[in-house]
């Protein structure tokens, strides 16, 4: 009987619940890896080479950058931001209503939090490696032009982990998934199109500048820029990471609360 | 699996209540359960029975009460204890994408025991669940009764000493019911104690040593199978049919000859303790029913006196 007992003190539990998400992926990977690996090869060649060539016989550099240069950066935050959409609404919603899978895990020596600490890792596990193949894509493309831009993989992470917490934590709230399509509907596809994803902020006039600046994902796709580039200050760059950490710590601290009560109450 | 039997119960719970807002789910109820024994909890929809389960699978906390498990208090040694429950969840909860094996392998994870382990508890598992032809299959391709005896072996991986299970054979059909019948046998003859919800009165008469029903959050009555009847029913029942509209008429006079008298849209109830004397009494007295049927009492007859006969949705 003793190994059934917690023999591994010293090893958070959530390890456990990581490790099931990672062995259920290494059953069920094999359509993500393509659309992992084709979909920005797709997008650059499109909107970089396509529009790109129209930009800049139009406009020339877009600050200092051609377009396909300026537009990779913002492919690996858009990514990350999608990934953490993806994995934490409807998977949630699942787990905790249809198949009930962590109803399940809560009934072995599983809390809660372990659910929710080692979804989280293993999304923010998923963003590391799509945030690694991104960056070579995007390398192989000409676009990095400093060392920062190893820090690109954490980047996807961290903004990866910022839409993912306050998701799964919102997601253990709902009792149906209508709400989900509105957030999609009226939050993420309006964030991809106006994060200064396509274009510098400076396009927008004046007066709608500083709104952008409540827009989460322009502070990944700022961040992303600034690692390719090797470019922005010091000050910026903290106030972008700052704004994601909030996001992340918030939403975790959440989550906690939402996946407690729903699960064991 | 075997286990040493000893004198301190495996679970005790005085006086727990737990309340959902201004709703009180269960309301102060209070039993012991033995080492080895397969104990039942009967009620109707709403009688508190699945908060019962999860407060006692300590998953959630008791709102009020005291409760140990395995001679653990469940608030401060929740993970530890339900390492050495199983839990068989109403609905199967099932990977479906996933393989027989994988689901059963998957989830021993959670009890962190060693892949060498889990492969050789799993082939067992497959094997006592009748899955072995299937291991490789997808979950979502299994019939009803295989995805519950899947689920059951996979509440198994970690060798519980308590086993619980709620609603173990509803949707199942008689065959897939009695091999899991038997299979709940085997366990309970390998010493590992069960604790089952069911709305089967044979499955509770079957399998339970002793039981308790449930009604409105509350502990109504408590006993062997055989004692409940015995103290809240009669030995045999007559059930009669008449060609009348007015059974109230027919009614007043059959109350002589039976202890209790129950009037139901399509039959009449006798209780009583030898229904062949009665209904030979009963022609004797010139009442001709239209249909006559003498059982014996069962645990079906009490469940519906103690909890009544209203449908509760």
């Amino acid at each position: 009987m003793s190994d059934t007992l917690d023999v591994s003190l010293g090893w958070p539990r959530w390890r456990r619940s990581w490790w099931y998400h990672a062995t259920y992926y290494a059953q069920t990977w094999r359509g993500s890896v393509a659309s992992t690996v084709l979909f920005p090869i797709f997008y650059l060649a499109a909107l970089g080479v396509g529009v790109g060539h129209l930009v800049t016989a139009h406009t020339g550099l877009v600050q200092g950058q051609t377009y396909i240069h300026f537009i990779a950066p913002s492919l690996l935050a858009t990514t990350t931001m999608q990934l953490g959409e993806g994995e934490s609404l409807w998977p949630v919603l699942a787990a905790i209503k249809w198949i009930r899978t962590y109803h399940a895990a809560v009934a072995t020596p599983l809390e809660p939090e372990d659910i929710l600490y080692g979804k989280l890792a293993w999304v923010v596990t998923r963003a590391l490696a799509t945030g690694a193949v991104y960056t070579i894509v995007i390398g192989s493309f000409g676009a990095l032009q400093s060392w920062w831009c190893l820090t690109l993989p954490l980047i996807g992470a961290l903004i990866t982990l910022a839409f993912a917490a306050p998701l799964v934590a919102f997601a253990a709230t709902a009792q149906s998934d209508g709400s989900f399509t509105t957030i999609y509907r009226f939050g993420f596809v309006p964030m991809f199109l106006f994060s200064a994803t396509f274009y510098p902020v400076s396009a927008y006039p004046g007066y709608l500048r500083p709104v952008v600046q409540f827009v989460p994902l322009y502070h990944g796709v700022a961040l992303a820029r600034a690692a390719a580039f090797g470019e922005g200050s010091f000050g910026a760059i903290i106030f972008h990471l700052t704004f994601l950490m909030v996001m992340a710590v918030a939403g975790v601290a959440w989550g906690r609360h939402t996946m407690r009560r729903r699960l064991v109450d | 699996m075997k286990y040493a039997v000893t004198s301190e119960p495996i679970l005790e719970a005085h006086d727990l209540v737990k309340r959902f807002g201004d709703f009180e789910a269960v309301k102060g109820v209070s039993f012991t359960i033995n080492h080895g024994e397969t104990f039942g909890f009967l009620g109707p929809n709403g009688a508190g029975k699945t908060s019962t389960m999860r407060m006692i699978s300590a998953v959630s906390q008791p709102t009020s009460g005291t409760l140990t498990i395995l001679g653990l208090d469940p608030s401060v040694h929740g993970p530890e204890i339900r390492g050495r429950l199983g839990v068989v969840p109403q609905e199967d909860t099932l990977e479906l994408e996933l393989s027989v094996r994988q689901n059963l392998e998957m989830f021993g994870r959670y009890f962190d025991l060693s892949r060498d382990i889990l492969r050789a508890r799993a082939t067992e598992l497959l094997d006592f669940a009748q899955l072995s032809d299937r291991a490789n299959d997808k979950v979502d391709d299994l019939s009803g009764g295989m995805k519950r005896r899947l689920t059951i072996a996979r509440a198994l991986i970690n060798q519980p000493e308590l086993l619980i299970l709620d609603e173990p054979t509803t949707g199942l059909d008689p065959q897939a019911r009695h091999l899991l019948w038997e299979r709940l046998y085997r366990l309970k003859r390998d010493g590992v104690t069960q604790i089952i919800t069911t709305h089967y009165m044979d499955e509770a008469e079957q399998l339970c040593d002793r039981l308790v029903v449930m009604d409105h959050g509350a502990i109504v009555a408590e006993g062997p199978p055989r004692e409940l009847i015995a103290l809240h029913s009669t030995r045999e029942v007559v059930e009669l049919r008449f060609d009348t509209d007015s059974p109230e008429e027919v009614n007043a006079r059959l109350v002589p000859f039976a202890h209790r008298v129950e009037v139901l849209p399509d039959r009449i109830l006798l209780y009583v303790d030898a229904g062949d004397d009665t209904l030979r009494e009963i022609h004797e007295a010139g009442i001709v029913p239209a249909s006559a049927l003498v059982r014996r009492s069962s645990l079906e007859d009490v469940f519906l006196h103690l909890t009544g006969r209203t449908l509760v949705d």
